[in-house]
C-alpha cells in the first residue's frame, strides 16, 4: 500500500527491548497520533522511522519503499522529515539560517526560497526575527521554527515528536491547530507522537496507543477518545 | 614608546600565525570533539611539501599553495581513514573519550617518522617571500620587517576568506550546523560525515599555511612546529575551544603577551608565561574569554 506501513518492528537499546512487534499503517494524508506515557517507546519509534536508530527486526515502508537501514539524510530526500523532541532548532544559528538549513540539500534554490517565504507567511512572528539568533525565541516560536524548517524540505511524511513539550496550554492549542491546518493544506501524512493524548487525538484520524513498547490499542481517533477503559488506563483523563 | 609599538607589531605577526594553528584545532574540536595533536604533524608534513615545491621552483607562493592543498588532503585523509574507523570501533565507555586523543598522538609520531625517513632530520629552510630586515624609520631600524607585515596581511586574507565561507555560504552553514547539532543537521539532510571530513580538510589547509609562514623565518625539521601546536592550543583554550573568533582573539592576545615577555623580561620566561596564561584561563574562565557566562554547550 502507499502511505506508511510498519510491520512487526522490534528495536532494542542494548539489552533493553524497547519496541516489541509494533505494527500499524497510516494512509496518505492521514494524521496518526501515537500516544503513550513517558518511556513507552514513542520517541524510539520515531527515531527508528527517521533512520537515527536501527531496528533489530521488522519492516517500515513509505510508499512501498523500505525505510529501515536508510540514513536520515537520505530519508529527507525521499520526503520524510523528522522534527525531533525538544524544539529541534540550532540556537547558535539565526532564525533564517535554521530555515535555510531545511532546504540545504535541495538543488532547487528558487523553490527553497519560496518554501521559506511560505513558512514566514504561516508564522509571521518568525519573519520578524529572521536575523536574530534562534536562542532568543520563546518555546512556542522555537517549535514553529522547528516545524518550519521541516516544511522547507517540502516533506510528504512529517514525523513530529512531542511538539507540545514544555509549552503553555494556550501555545499548545495554537501549535496543534497549525499542524491540523498544515496537513490539510499540504496533503501531508503525519505521525504525531504525544503525551498530551486529548489534544493529539482531537486532530488525528487514527490513534495508536503504546505502552511498555507494545501497541495496546489502535483505531479511529474518535473512537479511542470515547473508550472509557482506554481513557482510564492510558489516556489519563 | 617606540619599543612598545614594535613589540605590539611583532606580537601581532607572531599571534596571527598562532591564530591559524588555533583555528585549525578549534575547527576539528567543534566538529569531532577531538583535540588533534596530530595537527602539528599534519602541518609539518604539508610544510615539507611546500618546502619541496618552493625550493624547486623558487616560488614561495606556489609552495604555499601546495602546502594548503597538501595540508587539506592530509587532513581529510586523517579523518576519513583514521577517525571514522576509530569512532566506529571505540564508540562507548572510557575508550571513546581517550582513544581519539591517543590516536592523534600516535599519528603525530607516525607522520614525524615518515617525514624523517623521506626528507631526513636535518634543518631545511624556505626562502622568505619578503625581506626579514627591519624597516628603517629615520636613522633607527626596528625589528618589524616586511616579512612580518606580509605575514599579517596573508593571515588577514585567510581569516576573511574563512569568515565568508562560514557565514555566507551553504557549505559554511552545513559546517556550523554539523558542529553545533549533528543530529539536527542530519535530519535536515546534511551528509554530516562528509561535512566533517571537509572541516578536517579546511583545518589541514589552514595548518599548512601556519607551517609555511613559521618556516619563512625559522628552520624546518620534523619537530619544528611542535611549539606552534602548543601555543595554538593555549590560544584555542583562551578562546574557549568552541569559538573561531575566540581562537583568533586568544591567539593575538597570546602572541602579543609573549612578545612583551620576550622583549622586556627575557626568553627564559616565555614558556612559563604561556603556560601561566593557560592555567589562569582554566582556573578563572574555563569556558574561555568568549563565554557569555552560561557555560560551554555540551
Amino acid at each position: 500500500m502507499s502511505g506508511l506501513l510498519v510491520t512487526r518492528l522490534n528495536v532494542s537499546h542494548g539489552a533493553i527491548h524497547a519496541l516489541h512487534d509494533i505494527s500499524f499503517s497510516v494512509e496518505p494524508g492521514q494524521l496518526a497520533a501515537v500516544i503513550g506515557s513517558n518511556g513507552a517507546g514513542k520517541t524510539t519509534l520515531l527515531r527508528t522511522l527517521s533512520g537515527l536508530k536501527s531496528a533489530t527486526s521488522g519492516t517500515a515502508q513509505w510508499n512501498e519503499r523500505e525505510m529501515l537501514g536508510v540514513k536520515p539524510e537520505d530519508l529527507v530526500r525521499r520526503g520524510i522529515s523528522h522534527v525531533s523532541e525538544g524544539k529541534s532548532v540550532i540556537p547558535e544559528l539565526t532564525v533564517k539560517e535554521n530555515l535555510v538549513l531545511g532546504g540545504i540539500w535541495r538543488a532547487d534554490r528558487a523553490d527553497t526560497a519560496k518554501a521559506i517565504e511560505e513558512v514566514v507567511e504561516l508564522f509571521p512572528r518568525l519573519g520578524e526575527r529572521m536575523s536574530q539568533s534562534a536562542d532568543t525565541l520563546s518555546g512556542g516560536e522555537r517549535q514553529m521554527l522547528a516545524i518550519g524548517r521541516a516544511l522547507v524540505s517540502r516533506p510528504k511524511l512529517l514525523l513530529l515528536d512531542e511538539p507540545s513539550l514544555g509549552l503553555a496550554p494556550l501555545v499548545i492549542e495554537q501549535i496543534f491547530q497549525t499542524i491540523d491546518q498544515l496537513r490539510h493544506k499540504l496533503g501531508l501524512t503525519v505521525v504525531l507522537v504525544e503525551q498530551n493524548a486529548m489534544s493529539a487525538l482531537e486532530i488525528a484520524d487514527i490513534g495508536i496507543i503504546i505502552n511498555l513498547g507494545s501497541v495496546v490499542a489502535s483505531g479511529k481517533a474518535s473512537e479511542l477518545i470515547n473508550d472509557p477503559a482506554l481513557r482510564a488506563a492510558y489516556l489519563g483523563y | 614608546m617606540q619599543k612598545v609599538i614594535e613589540t605590539l607589531l611583532i606580537g601581532l605577526s607572531t599571534g596571527s600565525i598562532y591564530a591559524l594553528m588555533s583555528l585549525a584545532l578549534v575547527l576539528v574540536w567543534r566538529s569531532t570533539r577531538v583535540i588533534n595533536f596530530a595537527q602539528a604533524g599534519q602541518a609539518m608534513f604539508a610544510t615539507y611539501i611546500g618546502f619541496e615545491i618552493s625550493s624547486r621552483s623558487g616560488l614561495f607562493w606556489l609552495g604555499l599553495l601546495f602546502a594548503i592543498v597538501g595540508g587539506a588532503l592530509i587532513g581529510a585523509g586523517v579523518d576519513y581513514f583514521f577517525m571514522r574507523v576509530l569512532f566506529k570501533h571505540a564508540n562507548s565507555g572510557p575508550a571513546a573519550v581517550v582513544a581519539p586523543v591517543i590516536a592523534t598522538l600516535g599519528l603525530l609520531g607516525i607522520i614525524r617518522s615518515f617525514v624523517g625517513l623521506t626528507w631526513g632530520g636535518e634543518f631545511k629552510s624556505i626562502e622568505a617571500p619578503a625581506s626579514t630586515d627591519g624597516y628603517t624609520i629615520g636613522d633607527t631600524t626596528i625589528p618589524f620587517s616586511p616579512l612580518n607585515a606580509l605575514i599579517i596581511v596573508t593571515v588577514s586574507i585567510i581569516l576573511i576568506a574563512l569568515a565568508i565561507l562560514f557565514q555566507r555560504t551553504n557549505l559554511g552553514l552545513a559546517l556550523r550546523a554539523s558542529a553545533y547539532a549533528p543530529e539536527i543537521a542530519q535530519l535536515a539532510g546534511i551528509r554530516t560525515a562528509r561535512t566533517r571530513t571537509i572541516g578536517w580538510a579546511i583545518a589541514g589547509g589552514v595548518g599548512g599555511v601556519a607551517g609555511m609562514l613559521v618556516t619563512s623565518y625559522n628552520f624546518l625539521t620534523p619537530y619544528s612546529l611542535d611549539l606552534l601546536l602548543v601555543f595554538g592550543f593555549i590560544a584555542a583554550v583562551i578562546g574557549g575551544l568552541e569559538s573561531m573568533v575566540g581562537a583568533v582573539i586568544g591567539a593575538l592576545v597570546l602572541g602579543i603577551g609573549l612578545t612583551f615577555i620576550l622583549n622586556y623580561v627575557g626568553t627564559s620566561l616565555v614558556f612559563i608565561g604561556g603556560f601561566s596564561v593557560l592555567l589562569l584561563v582554566l582556573l578563572l574562565k574555563p569556558d574561555g574569554i568568549m563565554a557569555k557566562g552560561k557555560g560551554r554547550r555540551a
